[in-house]
């Protein structure tokens, strides 16, 4: 199936119709900035779509045989008054036995080509060329996202383009992980996909409008799995080129910065941390570049303020436990250098 | 002996006795009835363990960024709460009824191999024991005790030695493996029972509905108990000798284990729940007054069960990127299994039908089962539909899902089983007013606790975590799952004191208190040691109901 088929696809509800709206007016399901039940891609609208129709279909069973049961009860309740015999036993009946198989089955047999049919509009999707690759890698406990077209390596907020349903440009994310399984969770964009080690993983996504969605990781991965947050800015056009642009450049190098950057060098910060153009080259943690452009530190859970930051690099269990960012160690002065040295990278 | 003189099963201290003999005579015992209450009184424990490491978690969560336990121990206890509950509470009280009740209900005197299965009982046991001590030895014996935080399914490459320092990891295989090993034994022991001890006139085609049940489940442990071994060596190997199986690393393959574990991890649900079934098909038909409906097709489903459910363990992977192929094929093997499973619920509301329902504290909880099934399966249909497991996979909709399976049926059929069987246990009627307290309260908090945390799921929360950010719109709703969690204990508490209570105070029960069909219930309560005077005969699927009814027996209607 071509990519812009997909938007038209009659399985999937438009996002105009009824059910769609109604599930809208339920604030206690679809609010939140994580729902499943707002969806803002089409893959998450696909799986919405399916979800009402697999609803509608068990809420039915639900009401008839629940009904049915408690019609039951109340009729052939044993009452005080009853005469001591016992009741006629019957013991099946083999034309009602046929009857309550072949109907299951053709229930079931209605929701299986629903189902395939949405596994094969999002998996087997062609990817058109304009689509944007990135290639997303799981750590204990961040994420790598790297622009192989663009030659931009960032991590813990991932920039994206909208995409025009009329002329989708839809973004393609390449997934493995470089430790233990996670999985990339962001319920408003689409479902989950596992990063496992030594395997490679294809989703994608193609929201339109602008704005912050967030999720989490979805797979145990250890002690911080809980903080092990996503952040997914989906920019407008013009946003995005001005981002990659930034992202391209080397941070400027500013006089008030040189002594944190001269410490930061000379301890093992640079083992795990890059920054580009200079000599920390670690590939262990975050690349650090551009660290001032971002929103948040220690993958999403606290904001980029330089106060926070200073307690990150003071001592990052006091924010995460389970980091795997060892306690440096410094002293007051040189806290407040490399603080202010790393609120530089812009 | 007079049904009036009140004497205490097994505790007999009329000979002068010392309590050490009494010990050692439970120790040694190859008696299939005590070995079942050993198992089921050692599921006890741990299901009251198990039960309060749930509680602390619940408590954790209660609200969001909750500082009450670090994120290290809150992984040690879902870990052992899934291990716990799953391997030490589910799996030994299943066997337990079934040791105890598969013998007299066929009308044996002891099970096939009685040594065999007292091993198996002792063998889990330890497992169990060892899984526990890692709480002192979990760092070896020098440091600090710790406990395995891998998570029950315990995913490749987590639990590779650089990931997992220290021994809690082998303590969790060792003990798990242990176990493994008393399953089978006593899997073993019971298809030979069911298959060589029937009494005379028992063919297959009149065997109770449980016996049937627990000849079924005992061939699925066979089959899924094996390569969940296998796996455990393997892990062991990487993880002591440097073997390259799981370890990603080195070129291992992490998605081969989770294919070994769901292998075992799916058929272990219908492994678990089949019992259930098993004490429903009892229950239900003795306090509706009519025989089950549909016996062929209940047999019919329950090994159609045991066969599908074989085929289904991919559905736990539908997010590991199987490709489409593997997707669709997993999703058709999931749906089909709610075909037979829905034949059962049709069946025990047809046998419901037409019957004088009397609502004792034994049908009180089937009631509840076949609601909570019913919506437990539907859920289950939710999940089968692979791009809706997509976003659903992993949530706390998972989490309310499958315990709405192992509490909201199989926890509510196992609680009906002992108000039923308790009296031949034990010769002593449970108290019916405590029977309806625990039944209440425990209903209201199951509903509180599992009905809302489907909602979680549906707003974005992954499962196995600690704390959560309070941005999310998650906190009420854990809120009142927790408070559901108290109020689940209270309804515990009752059920505990009344079995307390009621084995000394409780009104003495003479051999057939429900007035039932069954071969268990003509022997005394408790059966004296070798069950049945003499070999008993019958000539339909329910002999009790031909002895009281002679002149319309069921032999005419079979």
């Amino acid at each position: 199936m071509s990519f812009a088929g997909i938007l038209s696809t009659p399985t999937t509800f438009a996002i105009e119709s009824w059910p769609m709206r109604f599930f809208h007016k339920i604030p206690f399901l679809s609010g939140g900035p994580t729902s499943i039940f707002s969806p803002q891609a089409t893959p998450a609208h696909a799986i919405f779509g399916v979800s009402i129709f697999v609803l509608a279909i068990t809420l039915t069973i639900f009401l008839v045989v629940a009904g049915l049961l408690a019609y039951t009860l109340v009729r052939f309740r044993h009452r005080g008054g009853d005469s001591a015999t016992e009741p006629t036993q019957v013991y099946g009946s083999q034309q009602i036995e046929v009857l309550w198989t072949a109907l299951p089955i053709l229930i079931v047999l209605v929701l299986f080509l629903a189902t395939a049919r949405i596994i094969n509009v999002t998996e087997r999707a062609r990817k058109p060329a304009n689509a944007l690759d990135v290639v997303v890698i799981g750590h204990q406990f961040w994420w790598e996202y790297r622009y192989p077209t663009l030659g931009i390596v960032t991590a813990n907020e991932l920039h994206i383009p909208a995409s025009d349903p009329a002329a989708p440009t839809p973004t393609y994310l390449t997934m493995t992980s470089a430790d233990v399984d996670h999985s990339f969770w962001v319920p408003k964009l689409a479902g989950k996909m596992d990063l496992i080690p030594n395997k490679v993983n294809v989703m994608w996504i193609d929201p339109s409008q602008p704005g912050l969605y967030l999720g989490q990781c979805a797979q145990y991965c250890g002690m911080a799995h809980a903080r092990m947050l996503i952040r997914v800015y989906v920019d407008t056009p013009l946003q995005f080129a001005q981002w990659v642009a930034n992202q391209k450049q080397l941070p400027a190098n500013s006089a008030s910065a040189a002594e944190g950057k001269k410490i930061f060098e000379n301890t093992a910060c640079i083992n795990c941390h890059r920054v580009a153009g200079t000599a920390a080259t670690g590939k262990f943690g975050p690349d650090l570049t551009h660290l001032a452009s971002r929103d948040t530190i220690a993958s999403g859970i606290v904001k980029n303020t330089p106060e926070n930051l200073r307690m990150w690099i003071d001592d990052p269990e006091s924010l995460k436990m389970g980091s795997m960012m060892p306690k440096m160690h410094l002293n007051e002065d040189e806290l407040n250098a490399v603080t202010a040295y790393l609120t530089a990278l812009k | 002996m007079t049904e009036t003189t009140a004497v205490l099963p097994y505790g007999d201290h009329s000979h002068g006795k010392l309590w050490l003999d009494t010990v050692a005579s439970w120790i040694t015992t190859v008696d299939h009835k005590r070995i079942g209450l050993l198992y089921i009184g050692y599921a006890l424990v741990f299901l009251v363990i198990g039960g309060i490491e749930a509680l602390v978690m619940r408590v954790q969560l209660s609200m969001p960024n909750n500082h009450f336990v670090t994120p290290a121990v809150f992984n040690r206890m879902f870990t052992m709460h899934g291990t716990t509950m799953v391997f030490f509470v589910g799996m030994p009280i299943l066997f337990g009824f079934g040791n105890y009740l598969v013998p007299l209900m066929i009308g044996a005197r002891d099970m096939a191999f009685p040594r065999l299965n007292a091993f198996s009982f002792w063998i889990s046991a330890f497992g169990g024991l060892l899984l526990y001590f890692s709480f002192v030895g979990g760092d070896g014996l020098y440091g600090a005790g710790t406990a395995p935080d891998v998570g029950w399914f315990a995913y490749a490459p987590l639990t590779a030695r650089i990931f997992s320092p220290g021994h809690s990891t082998d303590y969790w295989i060792l003990g798990v493996f242990l176990s493994g090993i008393g399953s089978v034994g006593t899997a073993l022991n019971l298809v030979v029972t069911i298959l060589s001890l029937r009494c005379k006139g028992m063919t297959l085609g009149r065997m109770p509905l449980l016996a049937w049940i627990y000849l079924v489940t005992s061939w699925m442990v066979f089959i899924a108990i094996g390569p969940l071994t296998a796996a455990q060596i393997m892990l062991l190997l990487d993880r002591s000798l440097g073997s390259h199986f799981f370890d990603a690393q080195a070129g291992g393959s992490a998605v081969l284990w989770m294919h070994f574990f769901w292998i075992f991890g799916h058929p272990e649900v219908y492994i678990l729940v089949l019992p259930a079934f098993g004490f429903a098909n009892e229950i239900i038909p003795v306090f509706s007054r009519k025989a089950i409906f549909g016996y062929p097709a209940m047999v019919a489903a329950t090994v159609g069960i045991g066969f599908i459910s074989m085929g289904v363990w991919a559905h736990h992977m539908f997010t590991v990127g199987l490709g489409p192929a593997g997707n669709i094929f997993f999703v058709f093997a999931t749906m089909i299994v709610s075909v037979p499973t829905g034949i059962k619920i049709f069946n025990w509301l047809a046998t419901l039908w037409g019957g004088k329902i009397h609502f004792a504290s034994p049908m009180l909880f089937s009631i509840g089962f076949l609601f909570q099934f019913l919506i437990a399966g539907l859920t289950g249909i939710m999940l089968s539909v692979a791009p809706f497991d997509w976003q659903l996979g992993n949530s706390y909709f998972v989490v309310a899902h499958f315990h709405y399976v192992l509490v909201g049926a199989i926890l509510f059929m196992i609680f009906a089983a002992f108000y039923y069987w308790y009296p031949k246990m034990t010769g002593r009627m449970l108290s019916e007013t405590l029977a309806k307290w625990h039944f209440w309260l425990f209903l209201i908090g199951f509903h509180l606790t599992f009905d809302l945390m489907h909602v979680p799921g549906v707003l974005g929360m992954p499962r196995r975590v600690y704390t959560y950010e309070a941005d999310r719109n998650w906190g009420s709703w854990n809120m009142a799952v927790s408070i559901g969690a108290i109020i689940q204990t209270a309804g515990v508490l009752c059920f505990v004191w009344n079995m307390i209570r009621s084995y000394r105070k409780g009104k003495l029960a003479g051999a057939d208190p429900w007035d039932a069909w069954t071969l268990e219930w003509k022997t005394s309560s408790p059966p004296p040691h070798y069950n049945f005077a003499e070999e008993p005969v019958v000539e339909s699927r329910r002999p009790l109901w031909d002895l009281k009814h002679p002149n319309e027996t069921d032999t005419e209607y079979e």
